[in-house]
């Protein structure tokens, strides 16, 4: 490697320093920053009423994965907790696959409409969003109610005899969330697929390539990137999710996000909400970079 | 001299010539604040009153213990006044600068939450019990075993409140406690009573007014104003008082220590214990308040509601909820994760 | 039209769905709207049509400068964490990998790996000293904090689109003698235009939407119009917040309408 090759790397290493630093310094200050703080916190003790007492104590991580019994103080593993994280982990897997299942045919349809029709449609996406989260949930309540729009449209249809129940349970939360998130897949996909040049599909069906083909070989390699942001815009947020699970599901089966609100607020155990909360991010931060760099490996192999 | 202060500020204020501006700015329950209250308070004393939101004690009690919040009243549950008190995050009132103080009705003059009230106003109180569509179940409706031994034609149909501490004060007493027990015996039998019984439930979830006007819902542990709202828009729907014991609750205002405009919150403060002023809450909310004489002025649907005017055979039965600490707490919330597992 | 011309961008069935999901996006939006007419005092039991909840909307000062607030906050969120966005994507992509760029990409997504309650209690913490310090209470907080828990949302889009994008026309403005700012200005920032959008409407509606965060955060006299909400929850909702969603949808589309009709007689 020559001197001016090594001076150039060392200019983008320096540039690329430089452009993230307003985004890391906002993030230092209000973000990841006061994250110390729970971290921190997760080392101390209860206090009386809520919030923390300065005396170091390891019981917050311990009572992650171990309980005391509470009538005779044997320590057992804490199946409550288990149970919490993996129906989290499940709801959320599921709706980042269904997301995708709709949100990718959605935005290859907006993709491929005329450059003028494409920002009208890309912001009919969006508009459902202008209104808030909470009303808007109560709206996707009013419609698959026993008495609500879908199973009323369905009986005088003559589909249904009697009302499907979907309220209050788990495809209930799944409908809700899959609502919720799809446009935090539809638009990095729709940035992906936008960029894509359409002429690579001619030349895909002038070799002869079947539609499945295409889809595969060509299409997919190519959106990678938004894929993979949208996953990760779906997936994660999912996992602490609130509003919605609670709203929709009834509120009957806690997510993790429930819980760790628990302890922060009626449970007055911050210990336990903070270390609760970091076993979570270092969780997701190693199912994040694992995920990232798989799939930027295999991306590779295309070109 | 400040007393003399307000003493003129008083008179200025009753006499309709109030020309100073003040603000006044108060932290309270979401949608619990009549806004005809505030647009009078403010036509008598030129104050305008700034009303943030809270949607829970604890989220009240963390925001100002945090520090600068800027707010001048705070309106928590009476089972938070103590630690309010404790933490010295409020000021003791003082009396002379609150004329009406003698308008609290005598029961509520003197409460074990703050003797002597030397730190609360009476904002509003109420119940909770048990709202049920009586055409789906004609049964005895006061009693937990409505929700706890849910009777086949509720089953699948009643919701209860996710009011942590409520929920399981219930459900101890249900099964022979008091709340806020130690008693391992009597804490088992309320844990496996709630496990047995969610099943049974078709959510725990608040939004009772509308589910039980809608149907959606054939009965739910809820509150008693917002089940007598749930009866005027569906007569089917009736509130019982848990004979085992219903926890009773009433929500006070209290001056915080760093508040800003002092003078105002007073003014605030006597304010709302002029009967008058009073009912407007209570007209607005639905939740009977503390103040004598203020039936008077209540809408007239509320001075005969089964929901307000406590039967006198359940009178006995409305507990208020004590601040559970150490242990008792411990109880509490791991019953409370136990059954949302 | 037996004979349909063949177009290589269709793809049996995508339209289908999308079409359904669009249907799927609008019904609940339907009820919505069709309840903020409603003149009973339920979202969900229908009393006959009435005008009263827009009316009684209009009159609430505190839904009106929530709404406001909502807004303000919104759009300046989405401002700032769109600018940080689109640099640190700049920075962090189409180079070769060096120390610290998995630093970098750690610290963008951050804000999604925890739930919101995390971050709102360490902020809660953290600003009331800085509060308590400064004695500045001022809607700076809300803006600092929504701002920064919408970077990875604006990131993530801008990302996508930049990976991989043609270098080819960059390198061709250079070679004309573009300086860099140019290149950027005339030939990078078009390309990258429709990630940017993506990002900044992502991050807009992220913000519009925030409840829990802005709960904790909020001093005296700030409620936007999800915590107003919030407080409303557990108690009854009354349709004057549909009343509001509604009107914020039809100005929506009044804007929309306008900013397409313009274009078109430009164009």
């Amino acid at each position: 490697m020559s001197i001016s090759e090594d001076a150039a790397a060392a200019r983008s290493v320096r540039n690329a320093w430089a452009l993230s630093a307003p985004a890391l310094i906002l993030l230092t200050l209000a973000a990841a920053g006061p994250l110390l703080i729970v971290l921190v916190y997760s080392f101390l003790s209860p206090g009386k009423y809520g919030n923390v007492e300065w005396v170091f104590s390891l019981d917050g991580w311990r009572s992650v994965l171990y309980t005391k019994d509470i009538f005779d103080d044997s320590l057992q593993l804490a199946d409550a907790h288990l149970t919490i994280f993996w129906r989290s982990v499940k709801l959320s897997l599921l709706t980042t696959g269904i997301t995708f299942l709709v949100g990718f045919p959605t935005a290859w349809f907006i993709a491929t409409r005329p450059p003028r029709a494409r920002a009208l449609w890309l912001f009919l996406i969006t508009i459902p969003f202008w209104t808030n989260l909470l009303i808007r949930t109560f709206a996707i309540n009013e419609v698959i109610r026993n008495e609500g729009l879908f199973n009323t449209v369905m009986i005088k249809l003559g589909l249904f005899s009697e009302p499907l129940r979907i309220i209050n349970t788990d495809a209930a939360v799944l409908m809700g969330m899959t609502y919720v998130y799809l446009p935090l897949m539809v638009l990095p996909l729709f940035a992906a697929i936008d960029r894509f040049d359409m002429r690579l599909l001619e030349a895909g069906y002038d070799l002869y390539a079947s539609r499945w083909q295409v889809l595969r070989r060509i299409i997919l390699p190519i959106v990678k990137p938004g894929i993979i942001a949208g996953s990760i815009l779906v997936f994660v947020p999912s996992l602490g999710a609130y509003v919605t699970p609670r709203v929709l599901g009834g509120g009957k089966q806690m997510m993790i996000g429930n819980f760790i609100e628990l302890q922060f607020g009626q449970g007055r155990n911050w210990p336990l909400g903070a270390a609760l909360s970091m076993s979570l991010l270092i969780v997701v931060m190693v199912a994040l970079l694992v995920y990232v760099r798989a799939a930027g490996k295999e991306g590779h192999g295309h070109g | 001299m400040k007393n003399l202060l307000s003493a003129t500020a008083l008179l200025l204020a009753s006499t309709g010539l109030a020309s100073a501006e003040g603000v006044l700015q108060l932290y309270n329950w979401g949608n619990y604040t009549n806004p005809e209250l505030l647009a009078k308070f403010e036509k008598e004393t030129g104050i305008k009153v700034t009303v943030t939101d809270y949607d829970s004690n604890d989220t009240a009690l963390a925001k100002i213990e945090a520090g600068g919040h800027g707010f001048d009243l705070v309106v928590p549950s009476a089972n938070y006044v103590p630690i309010w008190v404790e933490k010295g995050l409020v000021v003791e009132l003082d009396t002379a600068k609150l004329a009406n103080k003698g308008n609290i009705a005598p029961e509520w003059a003197d409460v074990a939450w703050d003797p002597g009230r030397k730190f609360s106003i009476p904002w509003q109180w109420g119940s909770t019990g048990v709202a049920v569509n009586t055409k789906v179940y004609g049964g005895d409706i006061n009693t937990s075993s409505v929700w706890l031994e849910v009777p086949a034609e509720l089953k699948g149909k009643i919701n209860v409140v996710p009011e942590m501490n409520d929920i399981v004060a219930m459900a101890t007493m249900w099964a022979g406690g008091a709340p806020c027990s130690e008693d391992t015996e009597v804490l088992k039998k309320a844990r496996d009573a709630l496990i047995a019984a969610k099943p049974d439930w078709i959510s725990m979830d608040y939004g009772a007014t509308e589910k039980l006007s809608n149907n959606d819902w054939a009965g739910s542990v809820n509150w008693n104003g917002s089940s007598m709202r749930a009866r005027v828009a569906n007569p089917d729907v009736a509130y019982g008082y848990p004979k085992e014991g219903y926890p009773l609750f009433m929500d006070s205002a209290m001056l915080l220590k760093d508040a800003q405009n002092v003078e105002e919150a007073y003014k605030f403060l006597d304010f709302i214990m002029v009967p008058e002023n009073a009912a407007l809450i209570s007209a607005f909310a639905r939740y009977a308040n503390g103040i004598a004489g203020s039936e008077a002025f209540m809408p007239e649907d509320m001075k005969t509601a089964p929901e307000v005017v406590i039967p006198a055979e359940f009178k006995d039965k409305g507990v208020f909820l004590p601040t559970c600490t150490g242990k008792a707490q411990e109880y509490v919330t791991a019953i409370w994760t136990e059954l949302q597992k | 039209m037996a004979d349909r011309r063949f177009e290589p961008t269709r793809i049996p069935g995508f339209a289908t769905v999308a079409v359904l999901a669009f249907v799927a996006l609008y019904l609940p939006i339907f009820t919505l709207v069709a309840y903020a007419f409603n003149g009973g005092t339920s979202i969900a039991v229908w009393e006959g049509v009435s005008l009263h909840w827009f009316s009684k909307a209009w009159e609430n000062e505190a839904v009106k400068s929530a709404t406001l607030r909502s807004l303000t906050i919104a759009s300046l969120a989405a401002i700032i964490a769109t600018g940080c966005a689109t640099l640190a994507a700049l920075g962090t992509t189409r180079r070769r990998a060096f120390k610290g760029q998995t630093f970098i990409y750690v610290m963008i997504n951050q804000p999604l790996m925890v739930p919101e309650i995390v971050t709102a209690v360490a902020l809660l913490i953290l600003f009331g000293m800085v509060k308590q310090w400064t004695g500045y209470q001022g809607l700076g907080y809300l803006v600092l904090a929504h701002s920064a828990f919408c970077i990875p949302f604006a990131y993530l889009p801008i990302r996508a689109r930049l990976e991989g994008m043609d270098l080819s026309l960059e390198t061709a403005a250079a070679d004309l003698y573009a300086n860099p700012w140019q290149t950027f200005r005339h030939v990078t920032l078009p390309l990258l235009a429709p990630g940017i959008l993506a990002g900044a409407m992502l991050a807009f509606v992220i913000s519009l939407d925030d409840v829990v965060i802005t709960e904790f955060v909020k001093s005296g006299g700030q409620d936007t119009l999800p915590t107003y909400m919030l407080g409303q929850m557990r108690r009854a909702i009354t349709p004057e917040v549909n009343a509001i969603s509604t009107g914020l949808l039809g100005l929506t589309v009044i804007l929309l309408t306008a900013f397409f009709l313009l274009t078109r007689k430009k164009a």
